[in-house]
C-alpha cells in the first residue's frame, strides 16, 4: 500500500496477533479506506468478532498495529475511540434508562455538545421508528427496538467509523431496511462502516468491498466480481457460492 | 432413534438436578485454579477453627444444662425462633429465585415429561441447601456442646433439619401467597423486602428494646435479666419442644422433625402443581405495561466522568429490587440511630458501640453498591469503547457508591459529631476506611455480570465474599478501640491493611480492554 493509500485509510491493520486457548486472529493485515463500506465475511470462528473488538479497543492484541484514522490506536487508544462506534451483536443496553436517557447518556462519554446531541438523537429517534418509544424504559423491548436503540447510540457522536457485528439479527425487514438506508448514507457522507454479517446477500447488495477471513487470516477481499476470479467460480455466480468456494479451499502452505 | 413412551422420574430428576448442583460446585471451588482453592480452603478452615473457639467463649459454660433448667429452655428456644426466622428469610428468597430463574424452564415446559417432578425436586432441593447452610452455620456451636456436654448435643443437627423443613414449608407457602396476591410482577420485590425484613425484625426487635430498656445493643441483654424468663410459661409447655429435642429428648425430637417433614412435603406436594405456571407468568412479568416517563428536560452537556457518575445513580434509584437487596444492612441502622439519640437525650457514652456498627455496615453497603457499579454494568461495550480513560471510568463509579455511602451515612457522622465531635471524627474516617476496602475488593475481584445477577455476588467469589467480610470487621474493630481511645486502634486496622495486600495479590489477572 502506498503512502497515499495510507492516508486514504480509515482502518488499518498490520500482522494483528490475538491467541486464546488457540490463535484467534493470526497475523492480520487488513486496510478499510475512508468513505467506504466494507463487508467481512467468514465462517464462525474465523476470528471476525475478535478482530472487531479489537479495533473497537475492548480486547488488547497480542502483537501487530492497529491505525484508525491515521492514529495509532494502542497507543492513544482515547482518540481512536472518538473516531469509532462499535455496535455488538447482542444490544446492551440500559434497562431503567429510556432511549432518549441512554441517547444522552452517550453523547455525554463522547463529550457532544448537549443541543447538537438533542437534536441528532431526535433525528435517530424518527429515523429508526422509536419514537414510541422514546420515552420508555427499555426493559421489556424487543430485541430488534433493543438493537435500533443501541444503533441509534453509536450513531449520536457522529463516528468516523462505524463497527458493526451482525447489525441486522432481529430487525424486521422494514427495520432492516431503515438500518440499512442509514449505513448507506453515512458512507455517502464519507464515514466508514466495517461490518460482519452472515447474510450474504447483504454483504453482496451494500459492500463496496468484502474481505473473507477464516482462521484467523485474510483470505481474500475485492469487489465481488474480485471474489469470483479469486475463487475460480463462474461470473454469474453468487456471493454464497464464491464465499463457499473461498473457505473451502485448502490453506497456501509456507 | 425413536423416544420412550414413559417419562423421566422424579429419581432421574433428582440426578440431573444433583448433577448440574455438584458441577457447579465444583467450578465456583475450583474456579481459579489450584492456587485459590487452596486458599480458599485454608481460609475456611482457619474460619471454621476461629469460629469454634468463639463458639466455646459464648455457650461452652452452658453444655451441662438440662430440660430442668427453665432459664436455658428460654434463652435456646430464643435462639431457635431466631434461627428459624433467618433459615425463613433465606427460604423465602431462594423460592422466589426458582420462580423467576429462566435458565432450562422453556425446554422442561415443552418437553413431554411430567414438569411437576422436577418442580418437586427443586422445592426440595431449595429446602435440603436451606437446611444445609442453617447447620453449617450452627456446626461450630453444637460440635462444641457436644464436645463438652455429651453427645445428646448432636441432636441439635436433626432440629435444625426439622425447623429447616418447616420454615421451607412456610417460606413456599408466603411466596405463593404473595404471587396470587400481588401477582408476578411484584411479587419478587415484595418477597424481596418480607424475606429481608423478616430476618432482621426478631434481631433487630431484641435490640430495640434492649436499648429502650437497658440501653445497650446487646440481644442477650433482654434474657440475662430473666424479663422473659418470669413470664413465659412452664418447663412442661409445648412451646420447648425444641429447646428439649436440642437437649436430646427423643419424643420432641420426633415430634419436630415428624412435624417439620410432614409440613415440607405437603407443601412440595401442593405448590409443586402451581410451579410452572407461577414461572411461566414470571418470566412474562418483563412485557407488561411499562413505566413510561414524560420528557420536558432537555439534554444537559456533561464531562464523562459525571455522565457516568449519574447514570449508575439514576439506574440505582430506578431499580426498586436491587434497593431492597440492601435493605437488610440498612435496616441494621435502626438501632444504632435509636441509641445515638437516646445518647444525644442523655448524653451516655455509646458512641464506643456506635463507631463499629456504623463502620462494618459500611463495609457491607458499599462492597454490594460497588459491585453494582463495577461488575453489573449491563452495557460494558458501550463504557469500554468510549473515548475515556479506564482510570476515568473507575473513578467516576467509585465516585457513584461514595456518594450513595455518604448519603446514607453523612446524617449519622453530622449527628455523632454534634454529640462527640471526636467521635464522629473516628466514625468517619472508620466508614470512609471501610467504604473504600470493599469498593477496592470489588475492582480487584471484578467480573462481569448483569445487574440481575447481584444475588450471586457473594458465591461469584468467594475470596471477595470473605475478604469483604474480614475488612469490614477489622475495620469495625479499629473503630471500636479508636472511639474509646485505645492506640491499640492501629492493630485491626494493620490486619485489615495487610489483608487488603494479600488479597490484592490473589486477584484474577487483569481482563484485556
Amino acid at each position: 500500500m502506498t503512502p497515499c493509500e495510507l492516508s486514504q485509510a480509515a482502518l488499518d491493520i498490520r500482522e494483528l496477533v490475538k491467541r486464546f486457548d488457540r490463535p484467534a486472529v493470526d497475523g492480520l493485515d487488513l486496510t478499510v479506506r475512508r468513505g467506504e463500506f466494507y463487508a467481512l465475511l467468514g465462517p464462525n470462528g474465523a476470528g471476525k468478532t475478535t478482530t472487531l473488538r479489537m479495533v473497537a479497543g475492548l480486547l488488547q492484541p497480542d502483537a501487530g498495529t492497529i491505525r484508525v484514522g491515521g492514529i495509532d490506536a494502542l497507543a492513544d487508544p482515547v482518540a481512536a475511540k472518538r473516531l469509532v462506534a462499535w455496535v455488538p451483536d447482542e444490544p446492551m443496553i440500559y434497562d431503567k434508562l429510556t432511549p432518549l436517557e441512554y441517547l444522552e447518556f452517550v453523547s455525554g462519554l463522547w463529550s457532544v455538545d448537549a443541543a447538537n446531541a438533542e437534536r441528532q438523537a431526535g433525528e435517530l429517534i424518527a429515523r429508526l421508528g422509536l419514537a414510541p418509544y422514546a420515552n420508555e424504559r427499555c426493559e421489556g423491548f424487543s430485541r430488534g427496538t433493543r438493537q435500533k436503540v443501541a444503533l441509534a447510540g453509536a450513531l449520536i457522536h457522529d463516528p468516523r467509523l462505524i463497527i458493526l457485528d451482525e447489525p441486522l439479527t432481529g430487525l424486521d425487514a422494514a427495520s432492516a431496511r431503515q438500518v440499512k438506508q442509514i449505513l448507506r448514507e453515512r458512507v455517502e457522507a464519507g464515514d466508514t462502516v466495517l461490518m460482519t454479517t452472515h447474510i450474504l446477500e447483504v454483504a453482496e447488495r451494500m459492500a463496496d468491498r468484502i474481505g473473507v477471513i477464516a482462521r484467523g487470516r485474510l483470505l481474500a477481499e475485492g469487489t465481488l466480481a474480485e471474489l469470483q476470479s479469486l475463487s475460480g467460480t463462474a461470473a454469474g455466480a453468487n456471493l454464497e457460492d464464491t464465499f463457499l468456494a473461498l473457505v473451502a479451499a485448502p490453506e497456501e502452505g509456507p | 432413534m425413536t423416544a420412550s413412551p414413559s417419562t423421566p422420574s422424579l429419581a432421574w430428576f433428582a440426578r440431573h438436578e444433583a448433577r448440574i448442583a455438584w458441577r457447579e460446585w465444583r467450578a465456583m471451588v475450583s474456579a481459579g485454579g489450584r492456587r485459590r482453592t487452596r486458599t480458599l480452603v485454608l481460609a475456611l478452615a482457619s474460619f471454621a477453627i476461629v469460629m469454634h473457639l468463639v463458639a466455646a467463649m459464648i455457650v461452652g459454660p452452658y453444655a451441662q444444662v438440662t430440660v430442668a433448667d427453665h432459664d436455658a429452655l428460654v434463652a435456646m428456644t430464643v435462639t431457635a425462633v431466631l434461627a428459624w426466622c433467618l433459615v425463613l428469610s433465606q427460604a423465602m428468597e431462594s423460592v422466589t429465585r426458582a420462580f423467576y430463574a429462566r435458565a432450562d424452564l422453556d425446554l422442561i415446559l415443552s418437553s413431554p415429561a411430567r414438569s411437576r417432578r422436577v418442580f418437586m425436586v427443586r422445592l426440595a432441593a431449595v429446602a435440603g441447601s436451606v437446611a444445609l447452610m442453617a447447620m453449617v452455620m450452627a456446626a461450630p456451636f453444637i460440635n462444641v456442646m457436644a464436645y463438652r456436654g455429651g453427645l445428646r448435643w448432636l441432636s441439635s443437627y436433626l432440629v435444625i433439619l426439622g425447623l429447616a423443613a418447616a420454615a421451607s414449608a412456610g417460606a413456599m407457602a408466603l411466596t405463593v401467597g404473595m404471587f396470587r396476591a400481588f401477582g408476578p410482577r411484584r411479587t419478587r420485590l415484595f418477597a424481596q423486602i418480607a424475606a429481608a425484613l423478616i430476618g432482621a425484625a426478631f434481631v433487630i426487635g431484641l435490640q430495640v428494646v434492649a436499648i429502650l430498656t437497658y440501653g445497650t445493643l446487646s440481644r442477650l441483654a433482654l434474657f440475662q435479666t430473666g424479663t422473659i424468663s418470669r413470664s413465659a410459661p412452664a418447663a412442661d409447655s409445648g412451646l420447648w419442644l425444641p429447646a428439649r429435642a436440642m437437649l436430646g429428648d427423643g419424643l420432641s425430637l420426633a415430634l419436630v422433625c415428624g412435624v417439620g417433614g410432614g409440613l415440607l412435603a405437603l407443601a412440595i406436594a401442593v405448590f409443586s402443581r402451581s410451579f410452572g405456571s407461577h414461572a411461566t407468568a414470571a418470566a412474562g412479568a418483563a412485557y407488561g405495561p411499562r413505566a413510561r416517563r414524560r420528557r420536558t428536560r432537555p439534554f444537559r452537556s456533561l464531562a464523562p466522568v459525571a455522565a457516568l457518575r449519574r447514570k449508575e445513580w439514576t439506574l440505582l434509584r430506578r431499580d426498586v429490587w436491587l434497593i431492597s437487596q440492601s435493605l437488610m444492612q440498612v435496616l441494621y441502622l435502626v438501632p444504632p440511630a435509636l441509641m445515638l439519640w437516646l445518647s444525644y437525650r442523655e448524653g451516655s457514652g455509646a458512641m464506643v458501640v456506635l463507631v463499629p456498627v456504623l463502620v462494618m455496615i459500611a463495609g457491607q453497603l458499599s462492597g454490594g453498591l460497588a459491585w453494582l457499579a463495577v461488575s453489573g454494568e449491563d452495557a460494558p461495550d458501550l463504557v469500554a469503547s468510549a473515548p475515556v480513560r479506564t482510570f476515568d471510568i473507575l473513578r467516576a463509579k467509585v465516585e457513584a457508591v461514595l456518594g450513595c455511602v455518604a448519603l446514607v451515612f453523612l446524617p449519622f457522622m453530622l449527628a455523632l459529631g454534634w454529640v462527640s465531635p471526636f467521635h464522629g471524627v473516628v466514625a468517619t474516617a472508620g466508614v470512609l476506611a471501610a467504604a473504600l476496602s470493599g469498593i477496592a475488593i470489588q475492582i480487584w475481584f471484578r467480573a462481569q455480570a448483569r445487574r440481575s445477577q447481584f444475588r450471586r455476588r457473594q458465591t461469584a467469589s468467594r475470596l471477595a465474599t470473605l475478604a469483604e467480610a474480614v475488612s469490614s470487621i477489622s475495620w469495625a474493630g479499629a473503630g471500636a478501640l479508636a472511639a474509646a481511645g485505645s492506640v491499640l486502634a492501629v492493630i485491626p486496622a494493620l490486619i485489615a491493611l495487610l489483608m487488603l495486600a494479600g488479597v490484592r495479590s490473589l486477584r484474577p489477572r487483569e481482563m484485556a480492554a
